[in-house]
């Protein structure tokens, strides 16, 4: 519904000015946005008609940016690389309300309930959590460890049954639960040691498996949101079996993850590699040997597909691996800069963006057909509203 | 680190070659590194480098990300040699890659002197 309001945008931008009230979009209505990461702006997404329906500017420093829904599907949170934190209203296509809450973040979370809404910050270190409708805060959690009072980074946070929140500390290799079920008042609790440098966590779709991914050491931490007191445990330890690892040029993105044909594709840390684990004992299946360091690697929605996109230098390349065969079986060059890919609700597109060619390329998943091309201010992450109805995400 | 002495003599040693070869732009003098500034085409590629690959972990405006801040202000202290030798070779045991199949020397040393003075403003 929202894709037709906004057919004649006009009619919609109109509409929101005359009548001073919102217009709405059906509940899941089909939208999106993506981050313009150069100019601080984002484009709304209509992927039924696989256009761009307006923008929204002044959302600061989004260099990296992450994004979370509302519930309905109506409002997108966006985390800038400043500590802004900015409520888009979709239908309305404005800024409803923003605050800048740090000085250095990387992203946030949703609660499952949808009423709260967790920053994650680099500086100063540690979680912010606040009122999803007022984004008034509600409270602060330093991610303070070690004996001098520092306070680590904080990376990989996630949604987590029960008005939790899970993430991982950086230097010190830790794993904190947050519970805000009195939000003024939230509880942590602590999980230390758990490996070298995690850079950045994920929630599996059924809501159960955190994982973090380690930068310092190879191997993930897995941690069961179901049964927190069984402790994190080590899995895909020492994956690169010794040999020496290539330099690292960009970190990969866990968030958005590939849970497919009963197994979980991870990207290698400086390794041309997509790891592949059984997603029910978590032993390792194998490794799938790809064009470059894998940044994102994500399923498609029917699982039949995993699409990877590269670190720089590979990053002009994406490449399709065929989870039944359990190899790359498509490379495609969208452009310059492949930096995210985003599929549709169904899976039958993905779109993605490409940073120095300034556009978003939407291909047919089904047969590798380019289908549009939209221009786009040097685009990073492209993401859909189905996520306002998916954990983890 | 024991490479740093070793890509400060390279550095050196590239930076004198360059400077027998080229005029050193006028512009430069001021800091008296001798630093030679890429062709202008070479510039843009390499400032979009810094901005886009380099900005990945140091942010794009180099306020710092996972990386540290590399703000004029940040470096103030930093002796450019081994700044540029943290370029060119990454530093072991932290995410720092190496960049000296991508940057030359020279061109490492020009990054370093950008970054010192404040990356300019064009995108």
């Amino acid at each position: 519904m929202l894709a037709r309001l906004a057919l004649t945008g006009f009619a919609l931008i109109a509409l929101a000015a005359c009548a001073s009230r919102e217009v709405s979009p059906a509940p899941g209505g089909d939208a999106g946005v993506v981050i313009e990461r150069a100019t601080g702006s984002v484009q709304v997404l209509d992927p039924a008609r696989r256009a761009a329906v307006g923008r929204i500017t002044g959302l600061g420093d989004l260099s990296h940016a992450a994004v979370v829904y509302s519930k309905d599907a109506r409002y997108a949170y966006v985390f800038g690389r400043d500590g802004g934190l900015t409520k888009v209203d979709l239908a309305a296509q404005k800024a409803v309300a923003r605050t800048v809450q740090a000085g250095n973040s990387i992203g946030g979370a949703i609660s499952r309930d949808g009423k709260l809404v967790a920053v994650a910050n680099y500086e100063p270190g540690g979680v912010k959590i606040f009122d999803a409708q007022t984004l008034t805060l509600l409270s602060e959690v330093p991610s303070t460890y070690g004996t001098q009072g520092q306070r680590a980074k904080v990376v990989g946070i996630a949604d987590a049954p029960n008005d939790r929140f899970v993430f991982s500390l950086f230097e010190p290799g830790e794993i904190w639960i947050v519970d805000a079920a009195d939000p003024r008042h939230p509880t942590v609790r602590k999980f230390e040691n758990v490996g070298k440098e995690p850079y950045d966590g994920l929630i599996t779709p059924d809501g159960r498996w955190y994982i973090a991914g380690l930068f310092g050491e190879d191997g993930l931490v897995l941690l069961d949101m179901r049964n927190p007191d069984a402790g994190p445990k080590r899995i895909l330890n020492g994956y690169g079996r010794g040999t020496e690892k290539l330099p690292v040029y960009k970190m990969p993105h866990l968030r958005g993850w590939a849970m497919a044909g009963g197994y979980a594709f991870l990207p290698a840390i400086g390794r041309h590699e997509v790891l592949v684990v059984d997603a029910t004992s978590w032993q390792q299946v194998g490794a799938i040997p790809v064009h470059g360091q894998p940044v994102f690697v994500m399923a498609r929605p029917d699982g039949g597909q995993v699409w990877v996109n590269f670190a720089f230098p590979g990053n002009d390349t994406v490449q399709v691996i065929d989870v039944a065969a359990l190899k790359v079986v498509e490379s495609l060059k969208p452009g310059r800069a492949v930096l995210h890919m985003e599929f549709t609700t169904t899976g039958d597109e993905v779109w993605i963006s490409a940073r120095d060619d300034d556009r978003v390329v939407v291909y047919d998943t089904a047969t590798f057909a380019r289908l549009a091309e939209l221009p786009a201010r040097s685009p990073s992450g492209i993401f859909f509203t189905w996520r306002a109805q998916k954990m983890g995400l | 680190m024991s490479i740093g002495p070793l890509s400060t003599a390279l550095w050196r040693a590239s930076v004198l070659f360059a400077l027998g070869v080229l005029a050193q732009p006028s512009s430069d003098a001021q800091a008296g590194q001798g630093v030679t500034a890429p062709s202008a085409e070479r510039s843009e590629e390499i400032l979009r480098m810094v901005r886009q690959d380099c900005g990945s972990c140091h942010g794009m405006t180099m306020k710092g990300g996972l990386g540290p801040a590399l703000t004029p202000a940040a470096l103030q202290s930093r002796p450019a040699d081994s700044l540029v030798a943290t370029i060119l070779h990454g530093r072991p045991g932290t995410a720092m890659p190496p960049w000296q199949n991508f940057l030359s020397a020279d061109e490492a040393a020009w990054i370093v002197q950008q970054l010192q003075r404040g990356l300019p403003d064009a995108r």
